[in-house]
C-alpha cells in the first residue's frame, strides 16, 4: 500500500452558476465573476467547467486529455481506439497568451464504448475504469474530462489569462463552475488546477480537507486510485461511490460528507435517528472534516456545500431561473448586481439545485 | 407433535422455525430429514423434547438449558458443548470433543465416542453433567476435567479390545470417570488414579445407568454385571510444582 | 530451609526514628514482609515486591523501599533476571511466572511516532469551545447504507444494521476476570465503565450478579476454560468475546493459580476450591478457521445475534489470521500485542513471544482494506496503551478502539510490581484474600477511573483539535497524520507512515 505519497496543498476561490430552465450562458460571465477574486489565488491555477456546450454530440464521452510527450498521447490513443468507437478527435482550441509560456498538448475525444468490449459491464465503471488506467499507468498522459456534453478547461494561470487561453466567452452552458487558486506546493501542472472532474462529476474546492489521510485509504478500499493527491480528487470520488454506486440520493449523500453531530443526531425522531446513526457510523471515513467549501456539477444540476462548522465561505444567490454559488458576494453581484435573494448558507447544510426538466 | 420439515433448510432459518414453534407453546417438535444442520437446540431454555430424525451437524445443544433432544441416529461433533442442562440422547455413535465445559444435564451415547470427550467438563452438587457413552472411546477422555461424571461401558466390546484411547483424564482435577472393565494405568494421565469402587458410587452408577438403559432399552443388570473401575484426580493441583513463583 | 541464591530485588527500610510503631505497614502489607518483634517492626526484604503500599500508608514517612544495592556482578550479557531466574529454577524445577506485560526494553514504536498538528494552510480546532466528537460504534457495518426519503423529506432506514455497540469514546477496558482480580476491582471497571459510556469485559471467570447493574456496559468473554458459561451468562452483556489469545502469553492458555481461587471464585467457575483453574490452549473445539466461525456462530444463535469480537495475541502471521477471523464472521477483531498485560505468565513466554501492537495493527488493517472487509468488522487494539497519545497514535494506524488494562488498574493503586499471580496483591486488586481485597472501594476507585478516563478524552480532544478535525473517526486510520522518527525504511513502509521531513 503506497504511503509515500505528497499531499497538494492548496487556498482558493470558487463560483458557479445554473439555470434551472437550461438557457445556455456565455464562459465570459464565470470568467468574469472568479477574475474578480483572483487574490485568492496566486496564479498558479485556475480552471472552469461547463455542461451543456457539446449539443452537437451530447451522447458522447467527452475525453478531455493533455498530453507531454507526444509517446503518450501515441499510448493512450491505441489503448482508447481499442475499447472505444471514436466519433471526433480534436485540439481543445486555444490562443496565445502571453503571460503562458507552455502548455501541454490538450486534446478532446468524443467517444462511445465499444459494444463488444463493454459486454454487460456497466458502462460507467467501464469509463471510469479508463480514466483510472490511463492517469496511473500512462507517463505524461493524464484525462481531466470524461462526461458527457461537458467540458473542461484548466491550466496554471490567473482566471482571466486561462479564460482567454481557452477562449472560454466562445463556450455557451447552462451550468458553469470556475476555480482560482493558491497552491502551496505544487510543481506547476496543469493537471492539478480545479475543476477536478469524473464523469459528469466536477468538483471545486476551497480549503484543506483535515481527513484527508482517511478519506483517500476509505476510497482505495473500492478500487478509486487517487494520482492526484488532493482534497477535491476525493471529494468527487466519495460522492461518485454514495450517489452513483451506493445509490444515496444527493442530500443524502451531503449528510454524509458534512454529517450531522451527534447531539442533533441524537434530538431526531426515532425513524430518522436511526438512518443517520446508520449512515454515520457506517460512513465515518467519508466524512470531509476541516475547512472546505464545495460546488459540484453534475449532468442534472449545482451543488453547494461547506464544512460543518463553516471554516470556509459561502454565499448563494437567486436570480429568476439562475442561482449562483461563490466564495464571496461580490463575485455574484459582479455577473448578476440585483439578485432577488442572497443568503449565506449555513453549515454543512446543502444548497441543491436541480435542472427543471431532470 | 409439532412437525418441522428441515430437508435443504439451512441452520439459521431452521432454528427459527423451532423457537418460533417453541413460542407458540409446542412441547414435543420432530424434526424430519435433518441432514447437518448446526446449532439444533443451541441456546434453548425451555423443557421441550425435541425428536430429530437424521444425523444433525455439529454443536447440537450448545449452550442448552432445558430440553430433551433425541437423536435417532449418528451424531457429530461438538454436542453438549458447554451445555448447562437438559438432556441429549443419541441413538448411535457421535464424534469428538463432545460436553466440552459440560456444566449440567445428560449426554446419553448409545455406541461410541470420539476424541476428548468430557474435557473441561465441570460440576458442583447441585449441577453435575453426566455423560455415559455405550461404546469405547477415543484418547483424552476426561482431559482437564474439573467436576460431573463420563461414564464408559463398551457394550459391545470384545475382549482385548481397548475400551479407550490414550491419555485417560490428562489433567484432570476433579469429577469422576467410570470405565466398565480394565484401564491401563500407563495409558492414564499422570494426575488421576485407578481405584476401586465404593457402595455409594455403585449406587449413584446404578441411578445414571438405569437412566440410560431405559433410553436404550438395555437390562441395567446386564450391565451392571461386569466390574467398574473409577478414576479419580488424585492431587488437587496437578500443576502446583510447575511453576516457581 | 536453605537461603535462597535468587538475590532478593528490594531492600524495604525503616528509620526507627521516625518509626512511631503503628504498625501500619505489618497491617498493609500482603506480602509478610514486615513482623512486630514486640519493640519495633522487623523486615523480611527477600519477600518485597516494590508495590509500595506500605510507603503510601506510614504515616511518618518512616519507609523508604530501596533498590537493593547488592547485585550480581555486573554484566551486559547475564542480566540481574537471568540470574535470578536461573537461581529459582534451580532451586524449584520450575518455569518462572510473571505478572503485567514484558517488561524487557523492545523498542516502543508508539514512541517514535509523532503527530501531525495544522499550522495555515488548515485550521486547528479549539476543542474547549466548538463540538469534537470521539463517539464511536464497534461491529460490523455494511459495506453501504440504503436509505429512503419520506414524502416529509425525513431519511428512513432500509438496510438491516448489524448489532453494535456504542462508546462515548474509542476506549473499552481490557477483559480480566474475577479470579484474576477481585470482585471490587472488577466493580471498579463496570461502574467507571457504566459512568463514562463505554464497556468492561468480565474475561473468563463468570458474571457475578453484583455486577448486573451495569450489564448495559459489559462484554462477556468465552474462552477455553468455558468458565462461568452458560445462556444466561452469554445474555448478560452487550456483546460476547472470544478468547483465542492473549498478547502476554500467546499459544498459551490461561493459568489461575489455586491461591487465587477460593469459594466463591470456585463457584462461579464450577471447580474445586483451591485448584488451579486451567483455560488450556487452544479452544477445543476450535482447532482450524472452520471451527471458529462455527463457534461464533453458536453464539450468535444462543443470544439472538448479539455482536461477537475474537481477542487474539498479535503473532507473526497476524493480518492473515485476522482476515480469517472477519471472513469467519467475528463482528470484532481485539487485538492483544504483545507488550500487553496478564495475571500470569510463564516469563519465558511473556518476553519472547508475539509481536508489538503497532506492527500488528497496521498490517490487519492495512490487509483488510485490501481485501475489500475493513468494514466487516471494528479493530480494537490493545496491549501497551500506556496514554491518550498512545491511544490516538494507534487509531490513526488504524484501530476503532483501544482497550486498556494495566493503566485501569494503576487508577487503583496498581504500582506494576508485577506479582498478580501470588494473590498477595497489598491494593486489593489482584487478590481474593478478604483482607485485601476489602480495601479497595469501588465507589473511591471507580471514580478515579473515571477521572482517568475523562482526562484522556480531554486529551484525545485536544490532539483532534490540533489536527483541525472535529470527529474521531477521522483521525481513525488516517496514518498521514503520524511521521516517524528514527525508523528504518522497513518499519515505516509497515507501518505505512513516512519519515518526519515527508
Amino acid at each position: 500500500m503506497n504511503h509515500n505519497y505528497q499531499k497538494d496543498i492548496a487556498g482558493c476561490g470558487l463560483t458557479g452558476l445554473i439555470s434551472r430552465k437550461r438557457k445556455r450562458v456565455s464562459g465570459a460571465a464565470i470568467s468574469k465573476s472568479l477574475t474578480l477574486m483572483t487574490d485568492r489565488g496566486n496564479g498558479l491555477g485556475a480552471g472552469y467547467a461547463a455542461y451543456g456546450i457539446f449539443p452537437e454530440l451530447p451522447e458522447h464521452y467527452a475525453i478531455h486529455a493533455m498530453f507531454d510527450y507526444e509517446s503518450s498521447r501515441r499510448e493512450m490513443e491505441e489503448s482508447l481506439r481499442l475499447r472505444y468507437d471514436i466519433e471526433k478527435i480534436e485540439e481543445i482550441p486555444t490562443t496565445p497568451v502571453g503571460s503562458i509560456k507552455i502548455s501541454p498538448k490538450l486534446i478532446r475525444y468524443f467517444v462511445k464504448p465499444k459494444p463488444e468490449r463493454l459486454r454487460d459491464a456497466n458502462e460507467k465503471d467501464y469509463v471510469v475504469r479508463t480514466v483510472m488506467r490511463v492517469n496511473s499507468q500512462i507517463e505524461g498522459a493524464y484525462i481531466f474530462g470524461s462526461g458527457k456534453n461537458m467540458g473542461v478547461f484548466k491550466g496554471v494561470g490567473n482566471p482571466s489569462e486561462i479564460a482567454e487561453f481557452y477562449k472560454i466567452e466562445e463556450y455557451e452552458g447552462y451550468i458553469w463552475t470556475g476555480h482560482t487558486r493558491f497552491p502551496t506546493n505544487t510543481p506547476g501542472w496543469w493537471g492539478g488546477a480545479h475543476p477536478f472532474t469524473l464523469l459528469d462529476w466536477s468538483i471545486v474546492h476551497n480549503g484543506e480537507i483535515s481527513s484527508y489521510g482517511i478519506n483517500k485509504r476509505y476510497l482505495e478500499m473500492y478500487g478509486y486510485k487517487l494520482t492526484l493527491l488532493t482534497d477535491t480528487e476525493v471529494a468527487a470520488y466519495i460522492l461518485d461511490l454514495l450517489v452513483r454506486k451506493h445509490g444515496l440520493d444527493m442530500r443524502t449523500a451531503c449528510s454524509v460528507l458534512a454529517a450531522p453531530f451527534w447531539k442533533d443526531i441524537d434530538r431526531m425522531e426515532e425513524g430518522e435517528r436511526e438512518a443517520y446513526i446508520a449512515l454515520r457510523s457506517t460512513y465515518g471515513s467519508a466524512l470531509l472534516n476541516g475547512p472546505f467549501s464545495l460546488l459540484f456539477g453534475h449532468s442534472n444540476g449545482l451543488v453547494g456545500i461547506n464544512d460543518r462548522i463553516k471554516l470556509r465561505p459561502l454565499v448563494a444567490a437567486e436570480k429568476d431561473d439562475m442561482i449562483y454559488m461563490a466564495s464571496e458576494e461580490s463575485a455574484i453581484r459582479e455577473i448578476c448586481p440585483t439578485p432577488d435573494k442572497v443568503w449565506a448558507p449555513r453549515a454543512g447544510d446543502p444548497v441543491i439545485v436541480e435542472l427543471e426538466d431532470s | 407433535m409439532f412437525e418441522i420439515e428441515a430437508k435443504g433448510v439451512y441452520f439459521k432459518e431452521l432454528n427459527e422455525m423451532i423457537r418460533a414453534a417453541i413460542k407458540d407453546g409446542e412441547k414435543d417438535i420432530t424434526l424430519k430429514n435433518v441432514n447437518g444442520q448446526y446449532y439444533i437446540g443451541t441456546g434453548l431454555c425451555e423443557k421441550v423434547n425435541i425428536t430429530i430424525d437424521g444425523v444433525p451437524g455439529n454443536d447440537l445443544a450448545a449452550f442448552m438449558d432445558g430440553p430433551t433432544l433425541l437423536v435417532q441416529s449418528n451424531a457429530q461433533d461438538n454436542i453438549a458443548n458447554t451445555m448447562n442442562s437438559g438432556k441429549v440422547v443419541v441413538h448411535g455413535h457421535a464424534g469428538d470433543v463432545l460436553g466440552y465445559g459440560m456444566r449440567g444435564g445428560k449426554l446419553h451415547i448409545k455406541s461410541d465416542v470420539g476424541y476428548r470427550v468430557g474435557i473441561h467438563m465441570k460440576g458442583q452438587k447441585k449441577n453435575s453433567p453426566v455423560i455415559i457413552s455405550g461404546g469405547t472411546a477415543g484418547d483424552f477422555f476426561g482431559e482437564y476435567m474439573a467436576g460431573g461424571t463420563l461414564v464408559l461401558l463398551g457394550l459391545e466390546v470384545e475382549d482385548g479390545t481397548p475400551l479407550v484411547g490414550d491419555y485417560l483424564g490428562s489433567g484432570m482435577h476433579g469429577g469422576q470417570i467410570f470405565i466398565r472393565g480394565e484401564v491401563d494405568p500407563t495409558r492414564c494421565g499422570a494426575e488421576v488414579g485407578v481405584m476401586e469402587l465404593t457402595e455409594a458410587d455403585l449406587k449413584v452408577l446404578r441411578k445414571y445407568l438405569e437412566d440410560f438403559c431405559k433410553d436404550f432399552d438395555l437390562d441395567i443388570e446386564e450391565v451392571m454385571s461386569k466390574p467398574f473401575e473409577k478414576l479419580e484426580p488424585v492431587m488437587a493441583r496437578p500443576y502446583g510444582n510447575l511453576y516457581a513463583y | 530451609m536453605f537461603k535462597s541464591q535468587a538475590l532478593p530485588e528490594f531492600l524495604a527500610t525503616i528509620d526507627n526514628d521516625k518509626c512511631i510503631r503503628c504498625k501500619r505497614c505489618i497491617q498493609n502489607c500482603g506480602w509478610s514482609v514486615y513482623e512486630w518483634s514486640g519493640e519495633r517492626v522487623l523486615i523480611d526484604s527477600s519477600k518485597c515486591v516494590k508495590c509500595l503500599r506500605c510507603y503510601h500508608y506510614c504515616p511518618v514517612e518512616a519507609i523508604q523501599i530501596l533498590d537493593n544495592p547488592t547485585k550480581y556482578k555486573e554484566n551486559s550479557s547475564w542480566t540481574f533476571n537471568n540470574i535470578k531466574n536461573l537461581k529459582r529454577q534451580a532451586e524449584t524445577g520450575g518455569m518462572p511466572l510473571s505478572g503485567m506485560g514484558c517488561s524487557l526494553p523492545y523498542p516502543i514504536l508508539f514512541d517514535s511516532l509523532l503527530l501531525d498538528a495544522c499550522q495555515v494552510t488548515n485550521p486547528s480546532i479549539d476543542p474547549l469551545r466548538e463540538p469534537m466528537e470521539l463517539r464511536t460504534y464497534l461491529g460490523k457495518k455494511p459495506n453501504k447504507v440504503e436509505v429512503e426519503r419520506g414524502k416529509d423529506g425525513k431519511l428512513k432506514l432500509k438496510t438491516k444494521m448489524p448489532p453494535r455497540i456504542e462508546l462515548s469514546a474509542p476506549f473499552i477496558f481490557s477483559p480480566m476476570s474475577f479470579g484474576a482480580i477481585s470482585l471490587n476491582a472488577q466493580k471498579v471497571l463496570a461502574m467507571a465503565a457504566k459512568e463514562c459510556g463505554i464497556v468492561m469485559n468480565t474475561g473468563e471467570g463468570g458474571f457475578h450478579e453484583d455486577l448486573k447493574p451495569y450489564s448495559k456496559s459489559v462484554m462477556v468473554q468465552v474462552a477455553s476454560g468455558r468458565f462461568g458459561v452458560n445462556p444466561e451468562y452469554l445474555n448478560a452483556g452487550v456483546a460476547v468475546e472470544i478468547k483465542i489469545g492473549q498478547g502476554a502469553k500467546p499459544g498459551i492458555g490461561g493459568h489461575l493459580p489455586g491461591e487465587k481461587i477460593p469459594l466463591q471464585v470456585a463457584k462461579t467457575r464450577m471447580i474445586p476450591v483451591g485448584t488451579d483453574a486451567i483455560s488450556p490452549a487452544p479452544q477445543h473445539d476450535i482447532y482450524s478457521i472452520e471451527d471458529l466461525r462455527q463457534l461464533i456462530y453458536a453464539i450468535k444463535e444462543a443470544t439472538g445475534y448479539k455482536p461477537v469480537s475474537v481477542k487474539i495475541a498479535t503473532v507473526h502471521n497476524v493480518a492473515a489470521i485476522a482476515s480469517g477471523i472477519v471472513r469467519a464472521g467475528a463482528d470484532i477483531v481485539y487485538l492483544d500485542g504483545f507488550r500487553g498485560g496478564t495475571g500470569a505468565a510463564p516469563s519465558v513466554i511473556r518476553d519472547n513471544l508475539g509481536i508489538p501492537i503497532e506492527h500488528a495493527l497496521a498490517a490487519v488493517d492495512d490487509r483488510l482494506r485490501q481485501e475489500g472487509i475493513r468494514n466487516e468488522a471494528s479493530v480494537v487494539a490493545a496491549g501497551g496503551i500506556r496514554s491518550a497519545a498512545d491511544a490516538a497514535k494507534a487509531i490513526a494506524l488504524g484501530a476503532d478502539a483501544v482497550a486498556i488494562g494495566t493503566a485501569a488498574l494503576m487508577t487503583m493503586g496498581c504500582t506494576v510490581c508485577g506479582k498478580c499471580y501470588t494473590g498477595n496483591c497489598s491494593w486489593g486488586i489482584t487478590t481474593q484474600r478478604p483482607e485485601l481485597t476489602a480495601r479497595l472501594d469501588p465507589e473511591v476507585y471507580g471514580q478515579r477511573l473515571v477521572n482517568l478516563i475523562t482526562a484522556w478524552k480531554h486529551e484525545l480532544q485536544e490532539i483532534l483539535g490540533a489536527l483541525g478535525v472535529n470527529a474521531v473517526e477521522s483521525l481513525r486510520g488516517s496514518r498521514e497524520r503520524l511521521r516517524g522518527v528514527g525508523l528504518d525504511d522497513n518499519i515505516l513502509d509497515i507501518l505505512g507512515v513516512k519519515p518526519a521531513g515527508r
